[in-house]
Order: C-alpha cells, then structure tokens, then sequence
C-alpha cells in the first residue's frame, strides 16, 4: 500500500501532494522559495546571458542537430540520442519547395540555427547543395557549425560523423561563461494563444506595460498575428512610427485578406477566428480578440519597420511587426528565426505551448485557468480581475520574470518539455 | 473596493465582462469600468460564465456592438439588458 509522500526542505508541499490523488482538474497552490538572484543586484536593468561570436547575447547555450528536411528528422534525432546535451529540431519539410516558400524555408531553418540562444549546429540533410546553403548562412553569425549530407554515405556513418562533431560542441559549449548584459541586449517577441475575454483584460495589457518600460530602455520587441488584427487594423495602422510605415502595414494586412482569406475560404470564418476555445472562453468575433490582441503593445511604443515572416530586424532597438501566423507554435518559431530570444505568452483559456530555442513565459489574468492548470502559467496576473494588482504592477511582475527567466529559470514550457517547432508552409510543395 | 463581478473597458461600452467564476442569474453585479475606475451596479439576467459578456443596455436587433469603445460586431437578435450576450445573439461585421 502506497503512503504519503515524505516531504523535507520544502515546507508548502508538505500535505499538498496527498491531496492531489481523487482530484480532478484541480492542482494544489505550490509556493516555491524564490531562488537567489545570479549577481548581487536586484535590478531588471541587466540580466547574464551569453555574448556570441556576432555581439548578440543568447539565454540558453544549446547545441542543435538541425534538419534541412524531412528525411533528416531520423539521422538528427540519433546524434541527439548519442550524445547528451545536445537537441534535436525536428519537422514536417525542406523537400520540392520553390519560390517564396522554398525562401522562407531556408530563412527559417538558418535563422533558428543563428539565434543566439544556439551556441553550435549540426546541420544534417538529405543531399549535400542545400545543407551548404544553410551551413553558410548560420556560418555568418560566426558561430560553430558543420553540415552533413546523407547521399552516397547513408544514416548510420553520417551519424557516427555528426556524433563526433557534436560531441565537441557540446563539451566546448559547456564551458562558455554567462556575463553581465545591459537590459538592451535582450530581444522580447510576444504573440498570445487561447486567448479569451480575460487576456484583453489583463495578460495582454501586461506585455503592453512591459514594452512600454522596456522599448524606450533601447531592448527588440516584435507582435505579429496579421489575421488577428482584423478588427483592429485602423488602430493598428494609427501605431506605426511614421504614416509611411503605416502605410507600408496596412497594404500587407489588406494583402492577407485578399490574397489568403478571400482566395482560400470555404465558409464563413467564424469557426477559425475566434476559435472554438477562444468561444469558450467568451470571446464572439474576430473585431473583439483583435482589439485584446492589440493591446500586447501597450500605450506608447511604435512600432519601425514590418518584418517578412522569419526575417531578423534590421533598423535597430524598437518594436517591429512580423507578417505571421496566429497559430502559436508558428508564429514563436518564426520569431525565435527571427533573433528574438525571449517569448512573452499571454494566454486565457490556458495555452501549453513552448518552443526547443527559446523560452515561452506564459502569463494568465484567468482565475479559472490559474485553478485548473497552473504548471502551465509563470506569471499569475489574475489580480487584475479582481482589482488588487494593477497594469503597471503586473507590467514589473513580467520584467522582472522575463530577467529571472533569461539569467536561466525554466518556465514551465521548458520544464514540461513543451518544444514546439512548427515551420510555417506559403503553399503546396512541387 | 471589493473585489468586482464585471468589468467594463470604456463609458461608451454596451458590454461587460463576467471576472467571477459561478455568477448565478440574479445577483446584483457590481461593475467596474478600468478606464476611470468608476462603478454601477447591474443584476444579472442569466448564469454567466467567467470570461463571458453581459448586454449593460437594452440592445435592438441590428445595433452595432462596443466594447474597448471600438465596433466589436452587430446584434442578430434583441438583447436585454444583464442578459448574456455571445455568438448565439452576436455576429461579427467581417466575416
């Protein structure tokens, strides 16, 4: 017969654990001791990251085995298995793509390998042309990687091969030291998921509140979700920094409409935007999710430049736009491609997601979803609800999560071992 | 202040939004609007989940729909005010 679980040093799990059995759905409040902070200073004006070989400074050091394709998923996840410490980045393409797609492709799978939070790439494909490609682009930030190709030697010597080779990464990277970086080092994209009534209310003003403090301190910022704008795009359109940009925004969101929504549907929208949680969560139309969406950018940032899905900025601190997808495992892995190396998540109704380069920070203003899943959510703001945590208390709440996160705090994404890596397609493959 | 049953964005607002898990049809709402911090009192029409919307006026089928003060979609029915206001009784303008 099973007893009660013995409980020492860690004083409030004492009899919360027993009581998790017969519960449905309903986990107990686990208060952990808050962990000293890395460095003497408490401020939020600096964190400890990894300077890479380009300037930029990553918070995590990963070595990745990176797929060109498909095919290469199985070779990658083998090196991954042989040599600890190191992650494999699988997912569902890289073959008969052209154009656009085959472009966006390509910027995707160099720009993950070129984020800083990488510290070394294997890169592993099926034949040898396009696995140079994205050697070379990677090679640019300066940072160690190999490429392998599987035709002519087959998976089990390119696997001894890349074994080897991360085997040496993963020990060289082990030794990079964190150091001290200014606020301003730091890259913050945001996109929310499963939202619902409350994230209009609270999560997303608290990211609005984050960049607020932080675009003006000189840090990245990035939104995006073009189909989640829809509603909104006058407001949207009012927040570039110059009318020109605004211009150049809403060409790209009436493209979207056009082009993709009109081009492609088969009914009435309705029962993709909002979603079937997103109705749950008593959200009714797309001009409603929109208007909470938009408010992940606060009162007063602009945002400078419109960003090709995956594409890196390239006009300095500030906040940009990225032409993205609203389906969340899409969209953050178009952003961590992008250079961005920390991941603001508001969420309603309670998203799970993660992604294998960069950490999700999930935060939640939903009471409900705070009772139901909090091994999900790193930053309560339920408070907002109830009135007793206001927006720019809960906008310091999330910097100073963001600052603990990037000094090396898993979040919970990395903790339950959430590492979505979705690429986004334009089109049917040839 | 004690803790609020709804919350409103803006004064122009035709809608609110239930902030309490279990409201019961009956119970005298107190409403806040975020944007000045002000309050009023509404009963509601009907058990309301949390997260989900209450009609704050009587709304006429065809009446456009506020809430952060911006068009949020078109009523497809007559809706009393503290009634429950969602897909079944709004639609969106866009598509």
């Amino acid at each position: 017969m099973a007893s009660a679980p013995i409980v020492a040093n860690f004083a409030s799990l004492k009899g919360k654990l027993k009581s998790v059995r017969g519960r449905k759905n309903e986990m107990p409040a686990i208060k952990v001791p808050v962990a000293p902070r890395r460095g003497a200073a408490r401020s939020n004006d600096s964190f400890f990251g990894w300077r890479r070989e380009n300037g930029r400074v990553g918070v995590r050091n990963l070595v990745v085995t990176l797929p060109l394709d498909d095919l290469s998923n199985a070779a990658c996840e083998a090196v991954a298995n042989n040599v600890k410490g190191v992650q494999a980045l699988p997912h569902a393409y890289g073959r008969l793509q052209f154009g656009a797609d085959l472009d966006l492709h390509f910027r995707t799978i160099i720009g993950i390998g070129s984020n800083p939070n990488v510290a070394a790439v294997v890169v592993i494909g099926i034949e040898d042309a396009w696995t140079k490609i994205v050697v070379e682009g990677i090679a640019k930030t300066g940072k160690p990687v190999v490429g392998f190709g599987i035709e002519g030697h087959g998976d089990i010597a390119v696997i001894a091969k890349a074994s080897y080779v991360a085997k040496e990464f993963v020990q060289w990277s082990s030794e990079l030291q964190r150091e001290k970086c200014p606020i301003s080092d730091l890259w913050v994209s945001t996109k929310c998921g499963e939202s619902d009534t409350t994230t209009g209310l609270s999560s997303c003003p608290t990211v609005g509140n984050m960049y607020d403090k932080l675009i003006p301190k000189g840090i990245y910022g990035v939104f995006g979700e073009t189909s989640e704008i829809t509603g909104a795009e006058h407001l949207c359109k009012a927040r570039a920094a110059t009318p020109e940009i605004g211009e150049r925004w809403f060409k790209m969101w009436k493209a979207y409409q056009d082009e993709v929504i009109e081009a492609h549907k088969t009914s009435d929208l309705s029962d993709s935007q909002p979603t079937k949680g997103n109705i749950a969560g008593g959200l009714t139309t797309i001009e409603e999710k929109a208007l909470g969406n938009l408010e992940k950018i606060g009162r007063d940032c602009k945002y400078i430049d419109i960003l090709e899905p995956a594409e890196t900025p390239a006009k300095g601190p500030g906040l940009y736009f990225m032409d993205s997808s609203s389906a969340a495992a899409e969209c953050v892995t178009l952003m961590a491609a992008g250079g961005y190396v920390v991941h603001t998540f508001p969420t309603g109704q309670g998203n799970v997601i993660g992604n294998p380069i960069v950490p999700v920070i999930k935060i939640t203003g939903n009471p409900k979803t705070m009772r139901t899943m909090p091994e999900h959510i790193d930053c309560d703001v339920s408070g907002i609800l109830r009135r007793d945590l206001t927006i720019p208390d809960a906008g310091d709440v999330l910097i100073d999560m963001i600052v603990r996160t990037a000094n090396g705090r898993l979040t919970a994404a990395e903790a339950l071992g959430h590492r979505e890596f979705s690429m986004t397609k334009l089109y049917r493959s040839a | 202040m004690s803790q609020p049953h709804l919350l409103v964005h803006e004064l122009k607002d035709s809608v609110g939004v239930v902030v309490v898990e279990n409201l019961k049809a009956g119970t005298d709402m107190l409403a806040v609007v975020t944007h000045d911090n002000s309050s009023f009192r509404i009963t509601a029409k009907a058990d309301i989940p949390i997260g989900h919307k209450v009609a704050l006026k009587d709304i006429a089928k065809g009446d456009t729909i506020w809430k952060y003060g911006q068009d949020i979609g078109i009523a497809k029915a007559a809706i009393g005010k503290g009634e429950h206001l969602h897909v079944h009784n709004v639609k969106t303008k866009r598509w």
